[in-house]
């Protein structure tokens, strides 16, 4: 009358309903207590952030798996997430919380054969499970999630707030220096020493060289860099040198050859002016840096400008015009290669000073006024920092979390 | 003229500025599009851009060879090597140049073997104008250099296996001049440079900066 393999099967099929645990190798699975899927805050819209308690069953062979479907009743077969039990623990959890971020429209259109099918925005449903070796355990909630846009990054909240007060303080400051505008600035050598450097390489009858770094025209020290250009240029003009700029991005190129064209016919002297004197010298780091470096030997410039973000070939272009004998005159916001400038240039505008120069070298009133306003802000900051150490020191922490990248 | 010169420049400069300052902080996927966009136009951008660089480049080094300026006989290898490597480059291994790039071709073997080669080789001078380099700021002129000098020894022993054969406290001195005294000094700098940055960049949004349009005004 009674089947004894039915009864066995019976048997099983009770003892799992009845308790969410297996016995693994003489170890038993316990799946988390809980488990919840939202909509990942401040994101584009196609993240999902899945959270959960820690297991006590966590160990170096045990893994958690996350299962997605579009549809509440469908066989959730998708994997949305493996992961080892022992790692994405949720920040300041203490090692009690999991927590992981996905995205599971890419992750159904991947294991799906309507790859490229654009869907409207869906609600998602996903099962977590514990498993080890061939054992699995499901957690018995379901979660799910609707991902929606946002218009705003609340981490980004303080970066905002910094933004808007430093723009207004340089707005107040450039309202102000129209007002009043013989603000003080302090000596820059470096800037100073231009008029000389020209001056010699006038009297030597040789070229000036100028090099504005491997940055392309997206990085403001290139556009800093080209704004010195154009004093430079004017100055140029005036004594009846000659200026070389050798480039390496076609763009950067372009505008150059714009902006000393604008600064010759400033000064008067448009027929001075030769297009084939600012050109392209090579596209790639080191065959620039051959290029440039055989003019430097070649032609001997009396006055090097290195002005701009540099890399390893900074060493390079500044030893070998050292070894020509010409004033060389540097100005870089990478602090990498700032020792090799200092050591082997007559002047060298460290960081700031080179945003700094084209104020400095005009005296606009306005220009001199967001001068003023980096300095407040850099007060600032000094003193937020040491305010901060000291608050941090004696346990008050919050200081930090102001500052803190979203 | 100045109108398009200088007016329409200046309020593209603006509104892009300002909407891509603000594109920042929006996660939405529209914002994200538009960062995607502009991204586009700037390779595109770069892409025309390489023509008149072409056109630079070739039109110096024929001048310098038409003329016979002295040196002339280096610009006849721009020709040369951008003759060969264009020619193998459309070429394509037979494939030409519409078709995938194919591999192990004439191409990918005059870059290999001869433009990579080139570069280390300059890459390596680097060594040698650094000891000529060091040699000459070392020479302990000023107090600065004196004091420069012994970081310089202490941190160049400390990262040696010999370093430690002196004196066992010399990494832990390496270590913390690397990370207390040449950290707080590299973090001084940044901080003025992205302060400078900020400020320069809002020159440029709001049109007070303007000498990279050409001109002084």
């Amino acid at each position: 009358m009674y089947n004894l393999p039915n009864i066995l099967i019976s048997t099983v099929f009770v003892f799992f309903c009845a308790f969410p645990v297996f016995a693994a190798g003489g170890k038993t699975l316990i799946p988390p207590t809980d488990f919840e899927a939202y909509d990942t805050p401040s994101d584009n819209g196609k993240g999902v952030s899945l959270r959960w308690p820690a297991s006590p069953s966590e160990s170096i062979d045990t893994e958690y798996v996350v299962f997605v479907s579009r549809n509440i009743d469908a066989p959730f077969v998708t994997e949305a997430l493996r992961i080892n039990s022992q790692t994405m623990y949720e920040d300041n959890s203490d090692f009690k919380y999991h927590y992981a971020e996905i995205d599971p429209e890419n992750i159904l259109r991947k294991s799906s054969a309507q790859n490229n099918q654009i869907r409207k925005k869906e609600k998602y449903y996903f099962k977590l499970a514990i498993t080890s070796g061939s054992s699995i355990v499901e957690t018995g909630k379901l979660a799910s999630a609707l991902p929606k846009s946002d218009w705003f990054d609340w981490k980004k909240l303080n970066n905002f707030v910094l933004m808007i007060s430093f723009v207004a303080l340089v707005l107040f400051f450039i309202n102000h220096a129209r007002k009043s505008p013989n603000l003080f600035i302090r000596k820059i050598s470096g800037l100073d020493a231009i008029d000389e450097a020209l001056g010699r390489a006038t009297e030597m009858g040789k070229p000036a060289l100028f090099v504005h770094g491997l940055n392309g025209m997206g990085s403001i020290s290139t556009i800093a860099a080209v704004n010195i250009l154009g004093k430079i240029a004017f100055r140029i003009a005036e004594y009846d040198t000659t200026l070389k700029v050798a480039n390496i991005d076609p763009i950067v190129m372009s505008v150059s050859q714009e902006v000393v064209k604008e600064s010759y016919m400033e000064a008067g002297r448009p027929d001075a002016y030769v297009e084939d004197n600012i050109f392209l010298a090579a596209s790639e780091q080191f065959p620039y840096v051959a290029a440039v470096s055989g003019i430097m030997v070649r032609e001997k410039p009396a006055t090097n400008f290195f002005m701009g973000y540099f890399y390893a070939e900074s060493l390079i272009l500044a030893e070998t015009g050292a070894n020509t004998g010409a004033i060389q005159i540097a100005a870089t916001d990478s602090y990498t290669q700032l020792p090799f400038f200092i050591t082997t240039c007559d002047y060298t505008l460290i960081g700031e000073e080179l945003y700094a120069a084209s104020a400095y070298l005009s005296r606009e009133p306005l220009l001199l006024g967001s001068l003023r306003a980096q300095d407040i802000g850099k007060g600032i900051l000094i003193v937020a920092l040491v305010v901060g150490t000291i608050l941090t020191t004696l346990g008050v922490g919050f200081v930090s979390y102001l500052f803190m990248a979203g | 003229m100045n109108f398009l010169k200088r007016t329409i420049p200046l309020i593209i400069a603006f509104v892009m500025g300002v909407t891509m300052a603000l594109q920042y902080y929006v996660p939405h996927e529209v914002s994200q599009s538009l960062l995607k966009v502009v991204s586009r136009w700037g390779i595109t951008i770069g892409g025309f851009a390489v023509f008149l660089g072409a056109y630079s480049l070739f039109h110096l080094h024929l001048t310098k060879i038409k003329r016979k300026l002295p040196g002339w006989g280096y610009s006849t290898f721009v020709f040369l090597g951008a003759g060969i490597t264009i020619v193998f480059g459309l070429y394509n291994g037979g494939e030409f140049f519409w078709q995938d790039k194919q591999e192990g071709t004439m191409f990918e073997w005059i870059y290999f073997n001869v433009q990579v080669p080139a570069g280390a080789t300059m890459f390596s001078i680097l060594a040698f104008f650094m000891a000529s380099a060091a040699y000459r700021t070392f020479r302990a002129r000023t107090n600065e250099a004196t004091i420069l000098l012994i970081a310089a020894i202490i941190v160049m022993l400390g990262r040696v296996p010999i370093g430690t054969m002196i004196s066992q406290y010399l990494p832990i001195a390496a270590d913390w001049i690397m990370s207390v005294p040449n950290m707080a000094a590299k973090r001084g700098i940044l901080i003025g440079v992205s302060i400078g940055a900020i400020a320069t960049s809002l020159k440029i949004i709001f049109g007070i900066e303007r000498a990279y349009l050409g001109g002084g005004d």
